[in-house]
């Protein structure tokens, strides 16, 4: 099931964040089956796949709202794959290690809110989850709760008032005001979230996530919904966030244009199992990906022997009528 | 042995009457979402109107024939008790429809304060005894111990109220999975909207649930009558708290989970009694509550939920 | 639930459709006054109609028909009545939009001054204003205060985290009890047991917010009324130590900075040289409470700008998105929670020493209820909503003792005070369904950049569930 043999990748030698493995059950649907990959540091990755090929799941998976049944999911900080750190806190059994290279962290063993807080994996939602009652200045101080609960000295400094508190709650409306301004929003600072348009709450979103000042940005369908200005707009913030803050991003996208356009690692998922994995152009042309997404009519017409193969033992059944767009 | 027997028995004949009220609650909640806080006074006005009609029937009419004046006590209370389900869905919770969450729980609430001073104020504070109308039993077993002779007994109330409470959820079970009724019941369940849609007739279909809750709700204020023959205005509350445990404990919004509930609470209840103390009888029903909640947090029978991200 | 859409009325007879015809207008009237007159004779049958009464030997049956055509009659009339002035009446273009109150307030702030400014001086004002009345006066308004002030501890929990608790009682009874039974067995006085008194309800929050506070929002709301049950029956049932039903008496007053207020040696009037009245104490206590309220306001007015309550409210908004942003929700909800118990256990011990009396009487799910109607109706996440509700519920209550004038108009025999939480209850079914997202509905934000707005109800979200 590899394809990545025919060209070097940098993703395998900086990977900032891999699954290794990974396999996902719900009751009897096998929603995941052993999928491994790498997300390169400073790359824009993107995860496609026709619906229901399992990419929210594996979000899901890599922010820590399911545990995998099984493998594992590392995130790193520093350079390199740190191979020795992450085998000595698989086999300690502990949930990261760091060493003067860096730091490790086994994301499949961390709960939800440590991952963003402390292996900073950031995500956002598909059908986006803003706190629509409280303004756009407010959904983004949120965001920093956690500097900001120790700048307050666990709230007991802040309910005396200090000045340090003072100070970092000024730098934090600072920060949120930079991300406001770039996804230009700054107008309506004060506004309910809720009250924006569905496109600038994507954007509101984007710049929520990127005041955790997460390493690996994770963006589940970011495009959709959006009009062709929107989209092209959310590509020029993707480069800048990618260029400026040295953030890494994956995302779940449909739309092939912008896949195509700022990817520079796609991964193709299609029921569960990886069927392709390269950059734009490799993937672009390999016939399976083709298959499964043009989809294919009849099993005679599944002229790729692998695929069928791979979709015979992940749903036990043949393919039928999937992946229709 | 025997009294073990015994308690089992009464712990399912108590268990029956909170799985009847219990119906209710989990109808009411799978359908619109909220917590019926004024089911409990339901019950209670339904054992209201099951006393004034048994003594109406035998004190003014004269009819002696016990069947007879059952039946009718049952008939009527159940009609009755629906309008006044009916009412209270009508009055404080159908101008809520789509409102937020915790709006229709305070006019429940309300509800149920206006129902239990009302009948305090029309009917007076005092406690209301009936005579035992239904006496003697059948012997199960006997033996004897230290105590003197003891005895499981199956008395003819307990056949009574075990058979009706039988048979009512036979027939409950059949008029849900078989009925159109049962099937547009099931529809608003899953969603509302798209119910309506499909010209099922939303409102209506929230006010027959109201109407065969209430109408549950009176067999089990009847038989709670005949049971303990003492009712006064306040049984309500902790009835419907009990049952509405019951309702969670089973799984709220599951039927054979409210029935499962309520037996459970029952036996509970009496087992605790019998064996270490009356006196913290609640608390042991609540406690499980919470141990059940803690550890299956959608209750014995409910549907597990995955988390939509 | 499910989405907000209003549901299509159907079989309705309330929305009117050709309000410009007078006939058919007169004649729906008509029939709809009709259907509920008849409804009126079916509900009222058992109860007006007849009555039970026991008489030796068993239970007697009276009949009543003047009281129950009399009502049919009200019943008639008044919907009638509703129809030709309410329902059909000419809306103009549509019916109007519903507004809050606080659009026709000058601003909450200046609300808040004026308001405190009038709390300060009260008792003066009482004891000018009415000096043959004063003492209950001012009582009434300690006991406004104290539901003010655990209207204020319970907003933390459920307006701002948005957990659905209806066991708030069980921490109001946990503070009084642990001043009454710390003065009945350690002897200790109000101040040393007040901190006390918190912190124990506090810590009793967290005991029980641990294991449940995962638990989905109804599920939360029975499993804490269960705690609260539970506690009562303990406390009624630990007849050694609490007293039982009985309760503990003798708890002692307040002193001022040791003096106490009172008659005699050392007292605060023989101290200060003013001659001792018994309206010091109430005075007294009235600003004890006061302050007390406002501590909590002032807390959780803090709170609220501080990462802690920025984070409540988030929970309640969203759950799922604060894990995403790193926020430990466990923790949160427990803060939430034992902080609201925190309030509650200070109420509870003010009202052990302002009785000087307690037993678990005073502790019942009815109280619950009532914190909880007062959090709601005054508009969830309102301070100033909460004051409002208070005054209007609890001040109404207790007007309603008043009413001994309509024995002179029902005979000697009619009871007023019996219809005191009928028509509480009414109040809290109408002033919901008038108001359904409760007086004073828009929220206030936290933070601003620029210029501070105020946002509409139908954005904030009211907690889990929904």
């Amino acid at each position: 099931m590899s394809t990545q043999s025919r060209s070097v990748h940098r993703w395998k030698d900086d990977p900032v964040l891999t699954v290794e493995h990974m396999s996902m059950r719900f009751g009897g649907l096998l929603a995941i089956n052993n999928l491994s990959f790498e997300v390169g540091r400073g790359d824009i990755t993107a995860l496609i796949g026709p619906n229901g090929a399992g990419k929210t799941t594996v979000f899901n998976c890599v922010t820590g709202f399911y545990k995998p049944t099984e493998g594992r999911i590392v995130a790193r900080h520093g350079t390199g794959a740190q191979v020795a750190a992450v085998e000595h806190a698989t086999t300690k059994g502990k949930r990261w290690h760091s060493t003067d290279a860096g730091a490790v962290f086994l994301l499949e063993r961390m709960p939800d809110y440590e991952i963003s807080q402390k292996a900073k994996v950031a995500r956002t939602f598909q059908n986006i989850r803003l706190f629509s009652g409280m303004t756009l200045l407010e959904n983004l101080l949120v965001a920093q709760h956690n500097p900001l609960m120790v700048a307050s000295g666990y709230t007991i400094g802040g309910i005396l008032g200090l000045k340090s508190f003072k100070r970092a709650e000024k730098a934090a409306t600072e920060k949120a005001a930079y991300w406001l301004d770039h996804v230009g929003l700054i107008d309506r600072a004060d506004d309910a979230a809720g009250d924006l348009p569905y496109g600038d709450q994507r954007r509101l979103e984007i710049a929520r996530a990127m005041c955790l000042e997460p390493l690996v940005l994770c963006l589940d369908e970011p495009a959709a919904g959006l009009n062709p200005r929107e989209s092209a707009d959310l590509n020029l913030l993707l480069r800048y966030i990618r260029e400026t803050h040295g953030t890494s991003i994956l995302l779940i996208e449909h739309d092939m244009g912008v896949v195509m356009e700022i990817s520079d690692h796609v991964i193709v998922l299609d029921y569960g199992v990886k069927i392709a994995d390269g950059d734009a152009a490799e993937v672009k042309s390999d016939p399976r990906v083709v298959a499964a997404y043009l989809g294919v009519d009849d099993e005679a017409e599944i002229d790729v022997p692998e695929v069928r193969k791979d979709l015979i033992e992940v749903t036990g059944r043949t393919k039928k009528g999937a992946g229709d767009e | 042995m025997e009294y073990f027997v015994q308690q089992l028995i009464n712990g399912l004949t108590l268990g029956s009457i909170y799985g009847l009220i219990a119906i209710g609650y989990t109808m009411v909640y799978g359908i619109i979402g909220m917590i019926n806080f004024a089911h409990g006074d339901i019950f209670m006005i339904g054992a209201f109107i099951a006393l004034a009609t048994f003594l109406v029937l035998t004190t003014i009419l004269g009819i002696t024939f016990l069947p007879v004046v059952l039946l009718l006590v049952l008939i009527v209370s159940m009609l009755f008790t629906s309008a006044w389900g009916w009412t209270v869905e009508r009055l404080a919770y159908r101008p809520l429809r789509g409102s937020f969450r915790l709006a229709p729980l305070i006019t429940a609430i309300g509800m149920s304060i206006v129902l239990q001073n009302f009948v305090q104020v029309t009917q007076g504070a005092r406690v209301k005894p009936l005579p035992p109308q239904i006496e003697g039993g059948i012997t199960l077993m006997s033996g004897s111990s230290d105590a003197g002779t003891i005895s499981a007994q199956l008395s003819y109330m307990q056949i009574i109220i075990i058979g009706t409470t039988f048979v009512l959820m036979v027939a409950f079970s059949l008029l849900i999975s078989k009925t159109p009724l049962g099937r547009a019941q099931r529809a608003c369940e899953q969603d509302r909207k798209m119910a309506s849609l499909l010209g099922v007739n939303v409102d209506r279909t929230i006010s027959l649930t109201f109407i065969m809750g209430a109408a549950l709700a009176s067999v089990a204020g009847l038989m709670f009558l005949l049971l303990y023959g003492v009712i006064d205005f306040y049984i309500g509350f902790l009835a419907g708290v009990k049952a509405f445990t019951a309702a969670v404990l089973g799984g709220i919004g599951s039927l054979p989970g409210a029935m499962l509930g309520g037996l459970l609470i029952g036996l509970i209840e009496v087992f605790w009694s019998a064996y270490f103390s009356v006196e913290y009888k609640d608390v042991a029903a609540f406690s499980i509550l919470a141990i059940v909640l803690i550890f299956m947090p959608s209750g014995l029978l409910g549907k597990p939920e995955i988390e939509k991200v | 639930m499910a989405g907000t859409g209003q549901v299509p009325a159907g079989t309705t007879p309330v929305a009117p459709k050709n309000a410009d015809v007078p006939q058919t207008r007169m004649a729906r009237a008509l029939r709809e006054s009709l259907i509920a007159g008849a409804l009126a004779a079916i509900l009222g049958f058992f109860f007006l109609a007849l009555r039970t009464d026991i008489v030796t030997g068993g239970l007697n049956v009276t009949t009543r028909w003047g009281l129950w055509l009399t009502a049919i009659a009200i019943v008639f009339a008044g919907r009638m009545a509703l129809n030709l002035f309410w329902f059909d009446r000419d809306w103009g273009s549509g019916k109007p939009a519903r507004k809050t109150i606080v659009a026709a307030l000058p601003s909450g702030k200046t609300v808040g001054r004026v308001a405190l400014l009038f709390a300060l001086v009260l008792p003066f004002l009482f004891m000018a204003l009415f000096p043959n009345k004063d003492r209950q006066f001012i009582d009434l308004s300690i006991l406004i205060m104290t539901y003010i002030m655990l209207g204020w501890g319970l907003n933390i929990v459920v307006g701002l985290a948005g957990l659905l608790d209806l066991g708030y009682v069980a921490f109001y009874a946990v503070g009084a009890y642990s001043f009454g039974l710390s003065a009945h067995y350690l002897g200790l006085g109000f101040w040393t047991a007040l901190p006390m008194a918190g912190l124990l309800a506090a810590t009793w929050g967290l005991i029980l917010g641990f294991p449940v506070l995962r638990l989905r929002g109804d599920y939360l709301a029975i499993v804490t009324l269960a705690f609260g049950e539970m506690i009562r029956i303990v406390l009624i049932n630990w007849n050694d130590f609490t007293g039982g039903p009985n309760g503990i008496s003798g708890i002692p007053k307040p002193t001022f900075f040791g003096l106490e207020i009172g008659r005699g040696e050392g007292s605060f009037g023989d101290v200060f040289g003013i001659p001792y009245d018994p309206i010091h104490r109430f005075v007294f206590l009235y600003y004890i409470i006061l302050v007390l309220a406002l501590l909590t306001n002032f807390v959780t007015m803090r709170l609220r700008r501080l990462p802690i309550g920025r984070a409540w409210e988030a929970l309640r908004e969203d759950e799922i998105a604060c894990r995403s942003l790193g926020i430990n929700t466990r923790n949160t909800k427990l803060s939430a929670f034992s902080i609201g118990a925190m309030f509650a256990g200070f109420a509870g011990s003010f009202f052990a020493t302002r009785q000087g009396f307690i037993s678990p009487e005073s502790f019942t799910f009815l109280e619950s209820a009532i914190i909880l109607a007062i959090v709601v109706l005054g508009g969830l996440g309102s301070q100033i909503g909460i004051v409002i509700a208070s005054v209007v519920m609890v001040g109404g209550i207790e007007l309603l003792r008043n009413l001994n004038f309509l024995k002179q108009v029902f005979g000697p025999s009619f009871e007023p005070t019996e219809f005191r939480m009928l028509i509480f209850g009414l109040a809290m079914v109408v002033i919901m369904v008038w108001k359904p997202r409760g007086l004073v509905s828009t929220r206030e934000p936290s933070a601003t950049l620029k210029e501070k707005k105020l946002i509409k109800a139908d954005q904030v979200a009211q907690g889990e569930g929904h």
